[in-house]
């Protein structure tokens, strides 16, 4: 005796949102049973093992029907086939392009080709998200590329127009599409302790200070239909960010620039003596990577580079989080007193995503 | 040329792509009407193609607006190659022929394949203009309004009730033609859905035109059938009700609806001049149209048509047997005779209505049914020998008459099923409904109903009206106890039952149990809550061929009636019950099994006696250890029982002395219904004091059989708590509900691996089948507790010979957790308004149902406060109307109302002006509403409407201002990649998704939003894994309705009920 058939079609469309999860997560249908047992679904409704794993069929069915769909969740609102409630398919297409920050960590910055796709398994096995899983999420950043890859218009709203994704959840897509789009090297020992999280505000900073895109400004409508304005950094800006380079070249500029860093930090700060001592160095790194930038192959290396030029030394010589802040303030606001120093903008310009992105950056 | 249709394309979306090169497609569209086909241009290379095409004209007479569905196929344009057909969509054009209905068909429709399912959608218009046709000969029956709500549609009244209309039309089935074997199966589906779809288009107008020679306008309870034959062919076949439907103006609209199960009130329809309509010139009902009209050329004899006739058992109160047609006695049948003139001029006094206005239904006499088996005759068809082009639906020539046969078979259950309820002394049948199971050639037909007196005045026109207000007069006991009353005479029971006077009126003789296929009057006295009972049986029979397997069948009929009689009434003693509404038995016929499901939703009826307990009897007392065995059985059935009194609230008021002064005829020796069941019921007819002993019934342990029912009857699992569940519309005793449904279609198949398997595991598989799939539905619904699982429809089959197949279609509906007060409340509100002028002109009534103490029963037109008037005093109307010796004398009666009802009159109609000017002023007309709603609905956020869909009549929260037309849709899907669909559950999931999904999207081109009275009558699964095919076919029907959330018109609705009589169950949806 076995079930030959068996399902269940409503005319509003069921959806257990916990076995979506599961399904999400890439469980077999035998251990989402296991789950919702273990986590006491049993108790409710005097259920037994046959009816959990009747309803799990049934709703994993559902899912793989709907799949479909939710490829393009425009489609979702105005199909026919299954009946869901406008707030019922906000969640079914926001847990679906949901990612686990392991996974995404993972392939940050890579290629979303078919090459990474075969690593999956090594990541999956790495990260225990499980390989289903990992495929979708590769494939939603992928589609996701692809979609805003031949789209005009601001990077953010575009994903979120046409995968009607939440804010926040449009936003870290912008930075995966970024990331990926400017191949930005994640995957270096010395960079691991950086979350998703972290390269994502990053990101976020990039995108909207140094692509084409922040030029024209969230107002201005005359270069709003740039293609990949929000996803290519500002080529014009990266050459002008090499001017910045007499800030080391030039011994004056230096001195000064150093002198009035220090006058403002002394006594403010108990590293106050290594600060000093390590200024000329810092600066040195700060803005030879800023020199770099026109070099694409510099480009994957800004992270990287700004951990090993100016965290790691800062690291190692102990200082705070506010020592950080206080000290990267002055350096920045010192240079608008340099007079002979002519790069005001540009430097305001890098100094703004500079900042922010080591403060961001600068933890355990 | 009476009929002008008109359609334009406008567009498409979400199109596959058809060519792999581009991934577009170059689309264009055929529009095809009879013969006459025009095509769109070509759309190239887009999937969302916008023809906006010009407007296609068809000239067609009206007879074809009602056969044939508008054909839409859109096809991919290819240069070289044929065209591929991208799939199609069927619009039956018949809502747009009634003016009442839709107006036009506007929306987008998903695009079918019998292969590949839904491809895209397409946005399409249809008008038609209809010119006045004044030819009496004509063959359409446009305007005829058909509904499968098996009740009076809200927002109708019905003038005239006219009874029974049936047809059936027969073809050849396409799939088994010798052309099938050389086209694709997609063309051999097609050609079959078409086919199907124009036989149900002749059906329902020649349905139509009996109704129109009638004199009504409108078939109710229209429930239509397919018997895939095989070979032998295909019959489309309906039943209905004829009626002379009138609209409620607006304002009466309102107050109708508020009590949707009792007559739409009278205040639309009191003006003097109706009341005319009483006088002798009101003709009666012409029944003689009422049998079928065919051609009369069957110079083909069929001799080779074999068929056994199944004796019938007759259900009701209890017990079994065959009944001897005993006429009524004379003292009872004063007011049964004139009914029965009007009736029995009728050759078939039957009703597909579940539901009735009040005082339409008097006496209840329990269930009839009738089966018989008949050998499908396989090379009759002389068709099949001959060389004949294909055509299409050849009536003439191949199958003329194979409708005679069919008919002959119906005509002869339905004769049995008639002489049935004479033998209960009813003159009517109510609740009626035909099935049929078929494997290979043998085909059992069944037909059930409940056997009942009608009010007569519902067969005149224009009664309606007077009806409800002198009802009284005519009705000898009250409404929420008068349909128990037995209508047979106590002196000459046709079978052996039990009678006690009514524990509500105690005037007269009720039975102790009570089955009936109809829904709960809505005025019915109940106590505590009602539950969903099923009765489950499998029986092995031999593999056979031809006669000898039609004789095993029929010989296995009756024992099946027999112990599924036996398993429905220990359910209900054990939930301690006395009567069964919509009960519907169901046989199923396979190669080596025949499956039974009955059906019911029990509940405990005021007007009954109490059951009494089961008692276990063993067969051999000497034995000790097989006497603990008893104890502790009879323990847990002890303990079982008083678990679900407490369950179901099932606490009836204890009678007080003056209540037991009333004589009780003595209940017999035990009734022992189990397994013994010989006393003659010619004893009955002492009096006896002594009530209270209460009767239990006897369960003897003698055999192995037994002690498994018993097993199966413990086993049964109560509904989790915050659930109930029934088949009938309502749930008795559940009210307030709120807006929550979810209507759902289930389906499971099991495969028997065991060979060789007893009747008892054939038995527990089937119930553990069935138990599995209510525990699932529980569990699937669980987020909407409190809820009720609602019209539960089971639906059994044996596809293939170890398979069995259990389908359910049924909604679950939400409900306010708080139940008593808000009733108290709505209870007394429309009460104290309403009825002060009806108790002054009745002021003996008030006293006829003041032995009803407790406050959940519904009364309608007596307030509570009637308790103090003495019941001594009380002068007995029912008891009066029966001593009126003369037919004068109660007409005198009459007269008299009416003359008072035409005084209340002017009351009403002031009442209802009052109404309707605050409905102009507080809120737009409905009409306006539907627009706005539909105007939202292409500017809004989501583009595609929501549309509900209900097996009920009615949507809870709602109310339903128009009702589109029918939809009556038949799908085919075939799949030759099964493993790829995911099996036969994936395959089916999306087949069933499918069909709701183009249901939805037809009643939204209507302009609708909602499907009520929603069935799925076929759902047919064949299936070959190992060539990974499956075939599936769906066939669905429902009334497409526009509703309005009750809300919007709060403030309406309770200035209206002011000018309303009475109070319902489901007057709390507001």
């Amino acid at each position: 005796m076995s079930v030959e058939l068996d399902v269940f079609v409503g005319n509003t469309t069921i959806m257990d949102e916990e076995v979506y999860q599961l399904w999400l997560d890439g469980y077999t249908v035998t251990d989402a049973v296991k789950v919702r047992m273990e986590g006491g679904v049993l108790d409710e409704c005097e259920a037994n093992a046959d009816v959990v794993l009747s309803d799990t069929m049934d709703q994993y069915r559902t899912f793989h029907m709907c799949e479909r769909l939710l490829h393009s969740p425009a489609k979702l609102a105005n199909q026919l086939l299954y009946q869901i409630t406008p707030h019922r398919q906000t969640i079914l297409i926001e847990r679906y392009y949901a990612f686990d920050d392991g996974f995404v960590r993972e392939v940050l910055g890579k290629k979303l080709s078919k090459g990474t796709k075969k690593d999956l398994d090594d990541i999956s096995a790495k990260t225990g998200v499980t390989l289903k899983s990992c495929r979708r999420q590769f494939d939603n950043f992928k589609r996701v590329f692809k979609v805003v890859e031949e789209l005009k218009g601001p990077l953010v709203e575009n994903i979120r127009h046409h995968f009607l994704l939440s804010d926040k959840l449009a936003k870290d897509y912008a930075a995966i599409v970024f990331f990926a789009n400017n191949r930005f090297e994640t995957g270096k020992r010395k960079l691991q302790y950086l979350t998703f999280q972290d390269f994502a505000f990053c990101a976020g900073q990039l995108i909207n200070n140094w692509t084409v895109g922040a030029v024209a400004g969230p107002d201005s409508f005359v270069d709003n239909m740039v293609e990949d304005m929000d996803v290519d950094l500002d080529k014009e800006f990266l050459q002008e960010l090499k001017e910045l380079k007499i800030l080391i070249t030039d011994k004056d500029l230096l001195d000064q620039h150093k002198s009035l860093v220090c006058t403002a930090l002394r006594g403010k700060t108990k590293t106050f003596n290594e600060m000093e001592a390590n200024f000329k160095n810092l600066s040195r790194g700060l803005v030879n990577i800023a020199a770099k930038l026109t070099n694409t192959k510099d480009v994957r290396d800004f992270f990287i580079d700004l951990v090993e030029k100016f965290i790691e030394p800062c690291r190692s010589d102990r200082w705070t989080a506010a020592d950080m802040k206080l000290y990267l303030t002055h350096y920045t606001n010192s240079v608008h007193i340099l007079d002979t120093f002519k790069h005001q903008i540009v430097w305001d310009r890098y100094m703004g995503v500079i900042k922010s992105c080591i403060f961001k950056m600068y933890h355990d | 040329m009476p009929g002008k249709l008109k359609a334009k394309i406008v567009a498409g979306r979400h199109l596959p792509v058809m060519d792999r090169a581009s991934d577009l497609t170059d689309a264009f569209v055929e529009v095809k009407f009879g013969n006459t086909t025009f095509k769109t241009d070509v759309y190239p290379k887009s999937l969302n193609p916008q023809w906006n095409s010009e407007w296609f004209k068809f000239e067609v007479d009206d007879e074809d607006l009602q056969d044939e569905p508008l054909q839409i196929t859109v096809l991919d344009h290819d240069t070289y190659s044929a065209n591929d057909a991208i799939g199609k969509v069927y619009i039956d054009i018949d809502p747009l022929l009634c003016t009442e209905a839709a107006s036009v068909i506007s929306g987008w429709f998903p695009i079918y394949d019998t292969i590949h399912g839904i491809r895209g959608e397409i946005n399409v218009l249809v008008k038609v203009e209809l010119f006045n046709d004044l030819n009496r000969f004509r063959q359409s029956s446009c305007g005829v309004k058909f509904f499968c709500t098996t009740s009076i549609p809200r927002g109708y009244r019905a003038a005239t009730v006219h009874g029974f209309v049936e047809e059936l039309v027969v073809n050849e089935d396409p799939e088994y033609q010798w052309i099938d074997r050389i086209r694709t199966p997609r063309a051999s589906n097609e050609a079959r859905q078409r086919l199907i779809s124009l036989m149900s288009g002749e059906l329902q107008r020649k349905i139509g035109l009996k109704v129109l020679e009638m004199g009504g306008n409108a078939v109710v309870g229209y429930l239509q059938c397919f018997d895939l034959e095989g070979e032998s062919g295909l019959v489309v076949r309906a039943i209905g009700t004829a009626c002379s439907l009138e609209k409620l103006s607006s304002g009466s609209i309102l107050n109708t609806h508020t009590h949707p199960n009792t007559a739409p009130a009278s205040n639309a329809c009191n003006s003097p001049s109706k009341d005319g309509k009483e006088s002798p010139l009101a003709h009666g009902c012409r029944s003689t149209h009422n049998s079928p009209v065919h051609s009369a050329c069957s110079s083909q004899r069929l001799s080779q048509n074999f068929s056994i006739s199944v004796p019938t058992l007759i259900f009701t109160g209890m017990g079994s047997g065959g009944s001897a047609g005993k006429e009524a006695g004379p003292l009872k049948t004063l007011l049964r005779q004139q009914t029965q003139t009007a009736l029995e001029q009728r050759e078939f006094p039957f009703f597909t209505l579940t539901s009735f206005p009040s005082a339409f239904l008097l006496h209840v006499g329990g269930v009839v049914n009738a089966r018989s088996v008949k050998l499908l005759d396989r090379i009759h068809n002389p068709a099949l020998g001959n060389t004949r082009s294909y055509k299409l639906l050849d009536w003439n020539s191949v199958t003329a008459d194979e409708p005679e046969t069919r008919d002959a078979w119906w005509e002869e259950i339905r004769q049995e099923i008639k002489s049935h309820a004479k033998a209960l002394g009813c003159h009517a049948v109510v609740g009626y409904s035909e099935s049929t199971s078929i494997c290979e050639e043998v085909c059992i037909l069944s037909a059930s109903g409940t056997a009942a007196i009608l009010n007569h005045r519902y067969m005149r026109e224009g009664c309606l009206d007077i009806g409800s207000t002198d009802h009284r007069f005519e009705e000898p006991s009250p409404p929420t106890c008068g349909f128990c009353h037995i209508p047979y005479d106590e002196l000459n029971m046709p079978f052996p039952a039990q009678l006690t006077y009514c524990y509500h009126c105690r005037r007269q003789k009720v039975p102790d149990v009570l089955f009936t296929t109809i829904d709960l009057p809505a005025e019915a006295a109940v106590t505590g809550k009602g539950c969903h009972i099923q009765a489950r049986l499998c029986r092995l029979k031999k593999k056979a061929q031809g006669e000898v397997n039609a004789t095993a069948i029929s010989n296995l009929l009756p024992f099946m009636e027999y112990e599924l009689h036996t398993q429905l009434m220990n359910k209900l003693k054990l939930r301690s019950m006395n009567a069964l509404f919509g009960l519907r038995i169901q046989i199923s016929v396979g190669e080596n099994m025949l499956l039974g499901l009955a059906s019911a939703t029990g509940v405990y009826l005021t007007a009954l006696p109490a059951p009494g307990g089961i008692q276990i009897a063993g067969k051999t007392p000497g034995d000790p250890s097989n006497e603990q065995h008893i104890l502790t059985i009879q323990k847990r059935i002890n303990d079982a029982i008083a678990k679900n009194k407490e369950l179901y609230q099932i606490n009836p008021p204890e009678l007080t002395e003056e209540g037991v002064g009333s004589p009780i005829p003595e209940p017999r020796q035990r009734s022992r219904l189990f397994r013994s069941h010989s006393e003659s019921s010619d004893e009955l007819s002492e009096l006896d004091l002594s009530h209270g002993k209460k009767d239990a019934f006897v369960l003897e342990i003698d055999d192995t059989d037994a002690v498994e029912d018993i097993h199966s009857l413990l086993t049964d699992a109560n509904p989790p708590i915050g659930f109930y569940s029934c088949n009938t519309e309502t749930m008795p005793g559940i009210y307030n509900w709120t807006s929550g449904i979810q209507m759902f279609t289930s389906v499971r198949i099991l495969r028997l691996s065991n060979t060789n398997l007893t009747n008892q595991g054939l038995n527990k598989i089937f119930t553990d089948l069935c138990e599995n799939l209510l525990k699932s539905f529980y569990f699937k619904l669980r987020s909407m507790v409190p809820c009720c699982l609602c019209h539960l429809n089971f639906t059994v089959a044996v596809p293939e010979e170890e398979l069995i197949q259990v389908a359910v279609t049924a909604v679950a509906m939400t409900f306010d957790k708080d139940q008593t007060q808000e009733k108290l409340a709505e209870k007394l509100i429309p009460k104290g308004g309403s009825d002060t002028d009806e108790q002054l002109q009745f002021p003996l009534e008030l006293c006829a149902d003041s032995s009803n103490s407790q406050p959940s029963s519904k009364i309608s037109g007596v307030p509570e406060s009637t308790n103090i008037s003495s019941r001594a005093a009380s002068v007995d109307y029912g008891s009066f109307a029966d001593r009126c010796s003369t037919w004068l004398e109660l007409l005198r009666l009459k007269a008299h109302t009416i003359r008072r009802g035409s005084v209340k009159t002017s009351r009403r109609t002031q009442s209802l002006a009052h109404s309707v000017s605050s409905l102009e002023h507080s809120s737009p007309l409905p009409e306006g509403r539907s627009r706005s709603l539909r105007s939202s609905r292409s500017f809004g956020g989501s583009s595609v409407t929501v549309v509900k869909m209900t097996p009920l009549s009615f949507l809870p929260g709602t109310r339903i201002i128009k009702y589109l037309g029918i939809i009556n849709m038949f799908f085919i899907r075939e799949t030759t990649s099964l493993r790829e669909e995911g099996g036969v559950s994936g395959f089916l999931h999306s087949f069933i998704a499918e069909v709701f999904a183009m249901v939805r999207a037809h009643v939204a081109a209507l302009g609708g939003n909602a499907v009520v009275s929603y069935s799925m009558q076929d759902c047919v699964l064949m299936e070959n894994p190992n060539k990974n095919q499956a075939q599936c076919l769906i066939n669905v029907s429902g009334d497409a309705v526009i509703c309005v959330r009750e809300s919007d018109q709060d403030s309406l609705a309770s200035t209206t009920t002011i000018g309303h009589s009475c109070s319902s169950t489901t007057d709390v949806t507001t």
